[in-house]
């Protein structure tokens, strides 16, 4: 069994679908911070067999629950704080995101000008559909990330 | 400051408004002849579309306004790599209001995002029509005096007609309509409309032989199958000529049935039906001009201009 310890101001983001914390990590731009990251694949899971885990030492308020929420809401979020947990957050669909996926419609303007972000709002919150902002182009939550 | 890229970007309320106002300039041309006098529509056409620019700029000039614009993108900075997003920031340092036509999706969207004055979608690649759609329900209204209880039968390019697609869109908001669907297997309606009509529990049924259901129907809206819509040229030439409406079919139709039909058309409507009464697609050309006249001015009025020039 491997050991990992405490951290004691951050977040630990638990029931990840194993395998996906690296993208979670790229998407979330963990690389980008200072702080110290642990990365747990594959751990034993009662609720799902098999899990990842991440935990990132660093301040609460640099993480884009939106982006988080989008990857997976199904993902806890428990905030830490003096080593304790003092929240789990609930995650919920984002109305809107923000260069997180990007509009495959070759016909979209998003194609061609220059700078414009890819723009995805929720148009079927039960269905789990996003539509491109511009092109109306749907995008399943089930498929892949850009 | 509004601007124009769906048409459900306006309520129902607000579109009675609209065509009532339709309907004024309709009766009393000469009292609008000097409404927009001094004002600049800019017709900014990034493809070929000599039938709604011309509209357009009817309705400018009919209003005492004056245009400037261009008609592809190759007379355009686009041609030389400018971005949709400097050329409106241009454009609204020349003009009041602006219609843009673009062949890629959501470019007018992109444009009211960067725009100082009003932006009128006037076609984005496949996606959105929506003054076609406003110059239909004004047809529909006028010529039917109600836009609630009837049965519409849509026929020909149901899979990539936008014209189509924001009708239904449009026409859900209204009581008691019901929708016959007459297309050939490849070009049925998508999926998606048929479930939105589902989830609003509206009648519709899907068929191919456009005659049995003809007797039907208060309201047939033709379409056209569009050639730059396939990639596949042999797809084309096999669907092209599916459905043409001529005078033995209209003899199955009600007397006050109405043929609509965005325009052109090709072969889908025989000449020979042009001299029917039931026949309004050269009316609704007409009602064309009356809508963006109307558009026009409603944009303009809640237009809030800076009276800097940028």
């Amino acid at each position: 069994m491997l050991n990992v310890g405490k951290i004691e101001e951050g977040f630990v983001l638990d029931h990840i679908k194993a395998g996906r914390s690296l993208d979670i990590y790229d998407h979330l731009q963990l690389d980008k911070l200072d702080c110290t990251v642990a990365i747990i694949k594959n751990a034993r899971s009662a609720k799902m067999e098999k899990k990842d885990i991440l935990k990132v030492e660093c301040d609460i308020n640099m993480l884009d629950l939106d982006i988080l929420a989008f990857i997976d809401h199904n993902i806890t979020v428990n905030v830490i704080k003096n080593g304790k947990i003092v929240e789990k957050k609930e995650l919920a669909l984002p109305a809107r995101i923000k260069n997180v996926i990007h509009c495959h419609n070759p016909r979209c303007i998003t194609s061609i000008e220059q700078e414009l972000p890819h723009i995805f709002y929720l148009a079927d919150p039960r269905k789990e559909i996003y539509r491109c902002k511009y092109c109306e182009e749907k995008y399943m939550h089930s498929a892949r990330l850009m | 400051m509004r601007h124009l890229m769906s048409p459900l970007d306006f309520t129902p309320q607000e579109l009675d408004r609209l065509f009532d106002l339709a309907n004024d300039i309709e009766r009393n041309p000469a009292e609008y002849a000097h409404a927009c006098e001094g004002k600049i529509l800019a017709t900014c056409f990034y493809e070929p579309s000599t039938r709604t620019r011309l509209s357009f700029e009817s309705a400018m000039t009919r209003l005492g306004g004056s245009v400037i614009g261009f008609a592809d993108a190759a007379s355009s900075s686009a041609s030389k790599g400018e971005s949709v997003s400097d050329t409106i920031r241009i454009i609204s340092c020349y003009a009041d209001i602006c219609a843009m036509r673009h062949p890629k999706e959501g470019a007018p969207m992109v444009a009211a995002e960067k725009s100082d004055i009003p932006v009128i979608n006037a076609g984005d690649g496949g996606h959105q029509h929506p003054t076609q759609t406003l110059t239909d329900l004004l047809t529909i209204r006028s010529l039917k005096g109600r836009l609630e209880n009837f049965t519409i039968g849509l026929c020909g390019d149901l899979k990539f007609g936008r014209t189509v697609h924001s009708l239904i869109k449009a026409l859900v908001r209204y009581d008691n309509i019901r929708f016959i669907f007459i297309s050939p297997e490849e070009l049925r309606v998508p999926d998606y409309i048929t479930e939105m009509l589902k989830e609003k529990g509206i009648a519709f049924e899907e068929v191919i032989r456009l005659e049995n259901v003809m007797p039907n129907l208060d309201l047939l809206y033709m379409t056209r199958v569009q050639k730059e819509r396939f990639f596949n040229e042999e797809d084309y030439v096999r669907l092209k000529d599916f459905y043409i409406l001529n005078t033995d079919k209209m003899t199955l139709a009600k007397e006050d049935m109405l043929i609509l039909h965005p325009l052109p058309r090709v072969n889908e409507i025989s000449v020979e039906v042009d001299s029917d009464p039931r026949a309004v697609y050269f009316k609704q050309a007409k009602y064309g001009v009356y809508v963006r006249m109307a558009l026009i001015l409603t944009l303009l009025k809640t237009a809030e201009r800076k009276d800097a020039l940028c």
